[in-house]
C-alpha cells in the first residue's frame, strides 16, 4: 500500500516536471489559435528560447537574465510569424515550418561558434539555473504518511517555472474568459469580420496574441534549458512543440481540458519510463512505443470525430482579407 | 440635384430640424465600374427611409460608404447637419450610425451579451461591462419590444433572433441612425412581421431607420419616404404616401434602351427538360427552391427573371447536378438523372446538358489554367481528348483553339492563362465549351455579366441560333433587359417560388418588376392583394 | 476591354527570377551570418562548391542527397498541386524504407532485378498507405491534413522503433538493426558500374536510385500535366467548386494525390535501405522529408525546378560537410539555416516580394482587369 502510494507520488512528480513545458507551449498555442493563427512553430520558438536562455545564463550567470533572453528570442520569432502571416497573409503552416527549421539549424551553428563545444552549450552552473524550491516544512513532514509524502515529494521541490506554469493556467483562463482582451481574442479567431465591423483592428489583436504566444513559448524553452536540464542540446525540444499542439487539440482549445491533456500526455511519458519491460499480470508487456504513440493516435482519432469532436476556432489558419 | 430638391420639399414636418443623415454628391468607382454617381440623399430624423433598387443599383455601395467600409472618391456625409469624416466603422459608430448587415456580424460561439459588448466593453474587465450591458439590454427590451435571452449562445438562435441581436448591438452603441441591409432576406414571414413591429417602435422612440431592400411590399408597408436608385444614381426621392407600387417599379427598372435581339417566332417542340415539384436546400439547410415546376421545350428559350438571391442559383445548381435536390423530379428528355451525387455533374453532362454557370470565375473556369485546359473542364474524360493513359494534348489545343476561333475569343491563343483574358472572352471560352457539344438542353446563368457590349451581342446571337436549331435553353439572369429580349417565355422567381409566368409578347417591364419585388401575378383587374405572402 | 491583352508578368519572371531572388536573399543572410561568425563568406562558398562538385566522390555524394530530395520534393509538390500540405513526408519515407526492407529481408536471395522492382513497389506502397490514412480522414472526415500528417510522423517513428527493437533486430545485436540483405536486394552503386567501364569515381553512396528519381521527375510531369488524373488533381487544388462543376470528385482527387505523394516519399527508403545501408535500421530519414518542403517551394512544384532545387540542396548538404570540416566555426547545421530561410522567403513571405517584382515586368493592358465584376 505504502509502496503503491510512493510509486504513484513519484509518477505524479515526474509528470509535473514533464508537463511544465507542455502546458506553457500548449497555452501559447491556445492564444495564437484562438486569435485565428495556426502556429506549428511552437517547437521552434521553444528551441530558440532554450538556446538563448542557456547562452545568456552561461554568460551572465543569471537565470533570470536567461529567462528574459529566452522570452525575447521567442517573441522575436513570433513577430516574424505574425509579419509573414498577418501582415503579408502568408501561409501559416509554411511560415511555422520555416521558423522551426531555421531555429533547428541556427541553435547548433551559434552554439559551436560561441562556445566551441560542438552543437551544444557547455554545462550551466547551478547558480545560473532555476533550482528546486523547497517549501516550508517539506523535510519535517516527509514522514507523515500520504499527506506528508504528497507535500514533500509532489508539491514541494520544483523550480519556480513549474509553479509559474501552474499559476499561469488559471490566469490564462481568466484572461481569455474574463477580460476585454480575451473577449476580443476569442472573437477574432471565430469571426474577424465581426471584430472589424465593431471597430477593432484584427491585425492588432493578432499581433498581440502572438506576443503572448511568444512569451509563453519563451518560458517553456527556458525551462527546458536551464531548469529541467543543464545545457542546450541540438533538437532538445524533440517534438514537444508538436505534442503541445496535440494537447491543445485534444483539449479542444479550452484551458482546463488542455491542462488535463498535458497532464495525460506527460503522465504517459512518465509511465513509459516505468513500464519499460515490466510484465503486467493479465496484460503482458506493453511496448513503450505504444505509449509513446498514444497521444498522437488519440489526437488523430479525436480530429476525425471518432472520439468526441474537436472544432477549432472557425477562422484559424485563414488570413483576414477585407472583402471588397 | 433634382432628387435632393424633391427630398427637401417632401420632408415631413421637420421644420428647422436638419436631416438625420445627408449624403451629398457621393462618387465611387470600382475600377471601371461607376458604383455611385453623384448620389444625394437626405434622411429626415425619426423616419423610416427606404432605399430601393435592383441588384447593382448602388444601394449597398452607398451604405458601405456611409458606414466607413469604403471611402467615397468625392462627396460629403453629414450627420445631424454636421459634416463628418467616416474612415472606418469606428467613426460611423461614434457618429451614431449603426448597421445591421445582410450577413450577420456575430460571433456564433458567444452569448448574446458577449456579442453586444464586443468592441464597446468600457473597461479591461468583462464582468462590469457585461453587467452594465445586461441592465441596458433590459431597458432596450422594454422600450422596443426586442426580447432576447442575453445568455443564449448566438449560433443556436434562429436567424430572426440573431437579427434582433444585431439591432441591439447597434442600439447599445448608441445608434440614432440604423441602417438595415436587405433585412428580410433570411426571415420567415412571422419574423418579418416581428421585425416590422420593432422598426415601428424604434421610429416612435425617435430613431431614424434606413431600410435597403428590393421588395416593394416592404417599402409600401413600412417607410415614410423612399429613395429609388438605378445604375449607381438616385432617380427619385419621394414620400411613400405619394407614390404607388407601379410608379416605384417603373422607376426602379427604368427605361433603358432595350437590346433587341433579332429573332423569329419560336417553334416549341417536345419538352426536353421537365421539372416537377422541385425543392432544393442550400448547403446550410435553408430552403431555397420551393415546389418549382416548369418545362423547357425544344426550340424555346425559357427565361427566369428575379432579383439575385431568390433561389435561381440553387435551381440552376440542382439542374446541373451539383446541388442535391430535396424532393421533386428533374427529367431530361423524359429520363430522371441522378444529380447531386459525387458525380452528379458528370451524369447530367452525359445526358446531354450543357451548363454555363452564373459565376464563371468561381465555377466555370480555373483562372490559373491555360485556356485549353479550362476549355475542356467537364469534358476532360472525353475520348477525343484522351489516349489510353495520356491525354492527347495536341488534340486538346487544336480543338479548344478551334472553339476559340469559332466563338470569337480574343486573342484565340489556347496556351494563354485563362485569367489573362477579359471577362467577355472568358465567358466566350465557357460558351464555346458548353455549346460546342451541341447539347439538347443548355442551362445558361448570367451569360453577359461583366461582358462588354460587343460580346453581349455575339453571345445573344449564338443563344438564339441554338434555339433555332431546336435546342431547349433555360436562361437565368438578373438583367431584365436580357430576359426580355431573349426569352420566349418568362418565369419570375421570388423567395424560391415561381410567382408568375408571361410570354415575351405580353411581358412588360413594369409587370415583371412588380413580380420581382414579390407581387404575385394576379388575374387582370383583381385588386392588388395585401397579404400575398402567406 | 474586348481584347484580352495579357495582364501578367512573363513566365521567366515568375518561374526563374523570383525563386532566384528568394534564394539570393536566403544566401545573403546566411553569408552575413557566416561573416558574423568570423569567417569569410566568399571563401565559404568556394569551399562549399568544391566540397559538392570538386572531385568525383563529392559529386557522387551530392547526387546521392539530390536523389532523396527529388523524392521528397516531388512528394510535397504533388500534394501542393491538390492544395494539400503534406508535412508527413518524413513518416512516409520511414514506412517506405520498411517496405523496401521487408522485401530485402524476405526475398533477397531472388534474382536482383525482381527483388529491386518489388522493393521499389513495396516502398511506394508502404509510403502511399501511410499517406492514405490522413488523406482519407481529410477527404471523408474533414480532419486537417497538416495536423494529421504531423501526428503520423510521430506514430511512424514509434511504430518503426517497435518493429526494429522487437522484430527485425538481429539476434545478439546491441543496436536496433536487421541483418544485412543478400546480394539480390542491393541497388548497385554508380561507382561500381562506372568502374566496370573503366571510370574511377571513388566511393560514394550514389546508387541507381538516382536514375529512378530522374524517371520519377519525367513521370511526374506527364502525370500532372498530361493525364486526366493529374488534370483532376490540379482542378481540385486550384478551384474546388469549378472541379465539382466539372464532375470531378474532390475526395477522390485528394486521396489519389496523397497516395502518390506518400509513394514518392516512400522511395527515399529505396535510396537509403536498398541503395546505401542494405539493412533495416532506425532514423535513416534524417529530416529529408522536411527538406522536401523547401525543395518543392523553390522548385515551384515543377519537376525541373524540383530537380534543380534538389541538386542545390544536395550540394549544400554535401558541401556543408566539407565546410564544417574546413571552417572550425561552422558546422553543417548552417545548411539547415539556409533551408529554413529558403522556406521563409519563397514560402511564407512570398507575398512580400513576388507581387512587386512581377509588377515591374507586367505587360499591362490599357483595359480594366479581366475580372470586371
Amino acid at each position: 500500500m505504502g509502496e503503491n502510494i510512493t510509486f504513484f507520488v513519484l509518477m505524479l512528480d515526474a509528470m509535473l516536471r514533464v508537463s511544465t513545458p507542455l502546458i506553457l507551449a500548449s497555452f501559447a498555442g491556445m492564444f495564437a489559435e484562438r486569435s485565428g493563427i495556426v502556429d506549428i512553430g511552437l517547437e521552434g520558438k521553444m528551441l530558440g528560447a532554450a538556446f538563448a536562455a542557456a547562452s545568456v545564463a552561461l554568460v551572465t550567470d543569471s537565470a533570470w537574465l536567461g529567462l528574459l533572453a529566452g522570452i525575447s528570442v521567442s517573441v522575436g520569432l513570433a513577430m516574424i510569424h505574425a509579419f509573414a502571416c498577418v501582415t503579408h497573409n502568408g501561409n501559416q503552416v509554411v511560415s511555422g515550418m520555416a521558423l522551426n527549421i531555421l531555429v533547428a539549424g541556427l541553435g547548433p551553428v551559434l552554439a559551436l561558434a560561441w562556445f566551441n563545444q560542438g552543437s551544444q552549450t557547455p554545462m550551466i552552473a547551478d547558480i545560473a539555473r532555476f533550482k528546486p524550491i523547497h517549501l516550508p516544512f517539506a523535510d519535517k513532514l516527509r514522514d507523515v504518511p500520504v499527506v506528508g509524502e504528497v507535500y514533500s515529494e509532489l508539491i514541494s521541490g520544483h523550480n519556480i517555472i513549474v509553479y509559474l506554469a501552474l499559476g499561469m493556467v488559471p490566469l490564462a483562463a481568466w484572461f481569455i474568459y474574463r477580460t476585454r482582451f480575451g473577449l476580443r481574442l476569442r472573437a477574432v479567431g471565430e469571426n474577424p469580420e465581426a471584430v472589424d465591423t465593431a471597430g477593432i483592428s484584427v491585425t492588432g489583436m493578432r499581433y498581440r496574441a502572438m506576443i503572448v504566444c511568444g512569451i509563453l513559448c519563451g518560458v517553456a524553452g527556458t525551462y527546458l534549458a536551464i531548469a529541467m536540464n543543464t545545457l542546450f542540446i541540438r533538437d532538445m525540444t524533440a517534438g514537444m512543440g508538436y505534442l503541445a499542439l496535440a494537447a491543445l487539440i485534444f483539449g479542444k482549445w479550452k484551458p482546463l481540458p488542455t491542462l488535463l491533456a498535458c497532464f495525460l500526455f506527460a503522465f504517459a511519458q512518465a509511465l513509459e519510463a516505468r513500464l519499460q519491460g515490466v510484465d503486467i499480470p493479465g496484460i503482458g508487456i506493453i511496448p513503450v512505443q505504444a505509449i509513446q504513440a498514444l497521444p498522437y493516435i488519440l489526437t488523430v482519432l479525436l480530429l476525425a470525430g471518432f472520439v468526441g469532436k474537436a472544432i477549432p476556432p472557425k477562422a484559424s489558419g485563414v488570413p483576414y482579407v477585407k472583402e471588397k | 440635384m433634382a432628387a435632393s430638391d424633391r427630398g427637401r420639399e417632401a420632408s415631413p414636418p421637420s421644420g428647422a430640424a436638419p436631416p438625420a443623415l445627408e449624403v451629398i454628391g457621393i462618387e465611387k468607382w470600382f475600377g471601371t465600374v461607376h458604383a455611385n454617381s453623384n448620389v444625394n440623399v437626405r434622411v429626415a430624423p425619426g423616419t423610416i427611409h427606404g432605399i430601393i433598387g435592383e441588384n447593382g443599383a448602388g444601394k449597398s455601395t452607398l451604405m458601405s460608404v456611409v458606414y466607413g467600409y469604403y471611402q467615397a472618391d468625392s462627396g460629403e456625409i453629414r450627420v445631424g447637419g454636421e459634416p463628418v469624416q467616416i474612415k472606418g466603422p469606428e467613426h460611423a459608430i461614434a457618429a451614431g450610425i449603426g448597421m445591421v448587415h445582410q450577413h450577420f456580424m456575430l460571433v456564433d460561439t458567444f452569448t448574446v451579451l458577449e456579442n453586444i459588448v464586443l468592441g464597446v466593453e468600457g473597461g479591461r474587465m468583462l464582468a462590469p461591462s457585461l453587467a452594465a450591458a445586461r441592465s441596458e439590454l433590459q431597458r432596450l427590451e422594454r422600450d422596443y419590444n426586442l426580447e432576447v435571452n442575453p445568455d443564449a449562445i448566438v449560433g443556436e438562435l434562429p436567424v430572426g433572433v440573431q437579427q434582433r441581436v444585431e439591432i441591439l448591438k447597434a442600439l447599445y452603441r448608441g445608434a440614432d441612425i440604423l441602417i438595415l441591409d436587405e433585412p428580410t432576406g433570411v426571415l420567415t414571414p412571422q419574423e418579418v412581421d416581428h421585425l416590422f413591429r420593432i422598426l415601428a417602435a424604434l421610429r416612435e422612440q425617435g430613431k431614424t431607420i434606413i431600410l435597403i431592400t428590393h421588395k416593394l411590399r416592404e417599402i409600401m408597408a413600412l417607410t415614410d419616404e423612399v429613395t429609388v436608385m438605378r445604375g449607381g444614381e438616385v432617380v427619385a426621392q419621394v414620400m411613400t404616401a405619394e407614390t404607388t407600387r407601379e410608379d416605384l417599379a417603373a422607376k426602379m427598372v427604368g427605361r433603358s434602351v432595350l437590346l433587341r435581339v433579332e429573332k423569329g417566332a419560336a417553334h416549341p417542340g417536345a419538352a426536353f427538360l421537365e421539372v416537377a415539384d422541385l425543392c432544393v436546400n442550400d448547403h446550410t439547410g435553408l430552403a431555397r427552391v420551393k415546389n418549382v415546376s416548369f418545362e423547357v421545350h425544344a426550340g424555346e428559350i425559357l427565361g427566369i427573371a428575379g432579383v439575385a438571391g431568390n433561389g435561381q442559383s440553387e435551381l440552376m445548381a440542382a439542374l446541373a447536378g451539383i446541388l442535391p435536390k430535396k424532393s421533386g423530379h428533374i427529367l431530361i428528355k423524359g429520363e430522371e438523372i441522378a444529380g447531386g451525387t459525387a458525380r452528379g455533374a458528370r451524369n447530367v453532362r452525359a445526358a446531354g446538358v450543357g451548363h454555363v454557370p452564373e459565376d464563371r470565375q468561381h465555377m466555370g473556369l480555373v483562372t490559373s489554367f491555360e485556356a485549353c485546359e479550362s476549355g475542356i473542364l467537364g469534358y476532360h474524360r472525353d475520348e477525343k481528348y484522351n489516349g489510353r493513359v495520356l491525354m492527347d494534348h495536341t488534340a486538346i489545343v487544336a480543338d479548344v483553339g478551334r472553339q476559340m476561333e469559332e466563338y470569337d475569343v480574343r486573342p484565340p491563343l489556347p496556351r494563354l492563362r485563362t485569367g489573362a483574358f477579359s471577362g467577355g472572352n472568358q465567358q466566350k471560352i465557357v460558351l464555346g465549351r458548353e455549346m460546342d457539344r451541341d447539347p439538347d438542353v443548355l442551362l445558361v446563368g448570367q451569360p453577359t455579366r461583366g461582358v462588354d457590349i460587343g460580346a453581349i451581342e455575339f453571345i445573344h446571337r449564338r443563344l438564339v441560333a441554338m434555339r433555332d436549331a431546336g435546342k431547349a435553353l433555360l436562361l437565368v439572369s438578373v438583367e431584365l433587359d436580357e430576359i426580355l429580349s431573349l426569352s420566349d417565355r418568362i418565369l419570375v422567381m421570388f423567395d424560391g417560388e415561381i410567382v408568375g409566368e408571361v410570354t415575351q409578347s405580353e411581358a412588360t417591364e413594369q409587370a415583371l418588376g412588380l413580380m420581382m419585388a414579390g407581387e404575385r401575378q394576379t388575374p387582370p383587374q383583381a385588386p392588388t392583394s395585401q397579404e400575398n405572402t402567406p | 476591354m474586348s481584347i484580352g491583352a495579357p495582364t501578367e508578368a512573363p513566365r521567366w519572371v515568375t518561374h526563374a527570377l523570383v525563386p532566384l531572388i528568394n534564394l539570393a536573399l536566403a544566401l545573403i543572410i546566411s553569408g552575413l551570418l557566416i561573416f558574423a561568425l568570423g569567417e569569410d563568406p566568399f571563401e565559404a562558398i568556394s569551399i562549399l562548391a568544391y566540397g559538392a562538385f570538386g572531385y568525383p566522390e563529392a559529386i557522387g555524394y551530392t547526387l546521392y542527397y539530390t536523389t532523396n530530395f527529388i523524392f521528397t520534393g516531388l512528394a510535397v509538390a504533388i500534394a501542393f498541386h491538390c492544395f494539400l500540405f503534406n508535412i508527413g513526408g518524413e513518416g512516409q519515407a520511414y514506412l517506405g524504407g520498411l517496405g523496401a526492407g521487408v522485401v530485402g529481408l524476405a526475398i533477397g536471395h531472388w534474382p536482383s532485378p525482381i527483388v529491386l522492382i518489388l522493393g521499389i513497389l513495396a516502398a511506394a506502397a508502404f509510403g502511399g498507405a501511410w499517406a492514405f490514412i490522413p488523406a482519407w480522414l481529410q477527404a471523408k472526415r474533414g480532419s486537417h491534413i497538416v495536423i494529421t500528417t504531423i501526428m503520423f510522423n510521430f506514430i511512424a517513428a514509434a511504430l518503426m522503433t517497435y518493429l526494429m527493437v522487437e522484430i527485425f533486430i538481429e539476434p545478439g545485436q546491441q543496436s536496433a538493426e536487421s541483418r544485412d540483405f543478400e546480394a539480390g536486394a542491393i541497388m548497385p552503386f554508380v561507382h561500381d558500374i562506372l568502374a566496370q567501364i573503366g571510370i574511377d569515381a571513388g566511393h560514394s553512396f550514389l546508387n541507381l536510385s538516382f536514375v529512378l528519381a530522374l524517371i520519377c521527375c519525367v513521370l511526374f510531369w506527364f502525370f500532372v500535366w498530361r493525364t486526366r488524373w493529374g488534370y483532376e488533381i490540379r482542378s481540385v487544388g486550384q478551384n474546388e467548386s469549378a472541379a465539382v462543376y466539372g464532375g470531378i470528385m474532390p475526395s477522390r482527387a485528394i486521396i489519389l494525390a496523397m497516395c502518390i505523394s506518400g509513394g514518392l516519399a516512400g522511395l527515399v527508403g529505396v535510396n537509403e535501405i536498398l541503395g546505401v545501408h542494405h539493412r533495416l535500421l532506425l532514423e535513416f530519414t534524417a529530416g529529408y522529408g522536411f527538406v522536401g518542403i523547401a525543395v518543392a517551394l523553390m522548385g515551384r512544384n515543377h519537376p525541373f525546378g524540383i530537380f534543380l532545387a534538389a541538386l542545390l540542396f544536395g550540394a549544400l548538404y554535401q558541401g556543408g560537410q566539407e565546410l564544417a570540416f574546413d571552417m572550425p566555426n561552422i558546422n553543417r547545421d548552417m545548411v539547415v539555416v539556409i533551408q529554413g530561410l529558403v522556406i521563409l522567403f519563397s514560402g511564407a513571405l512570398e507575398n512580400m516580394f513576388r507581387p512587386r517584382i512581377e509588377a515591374l515586368f507586367m505587360r499591362r493592358a490599357r483595359s480594366a482587369p479581366a475580372a470586371a465584376e
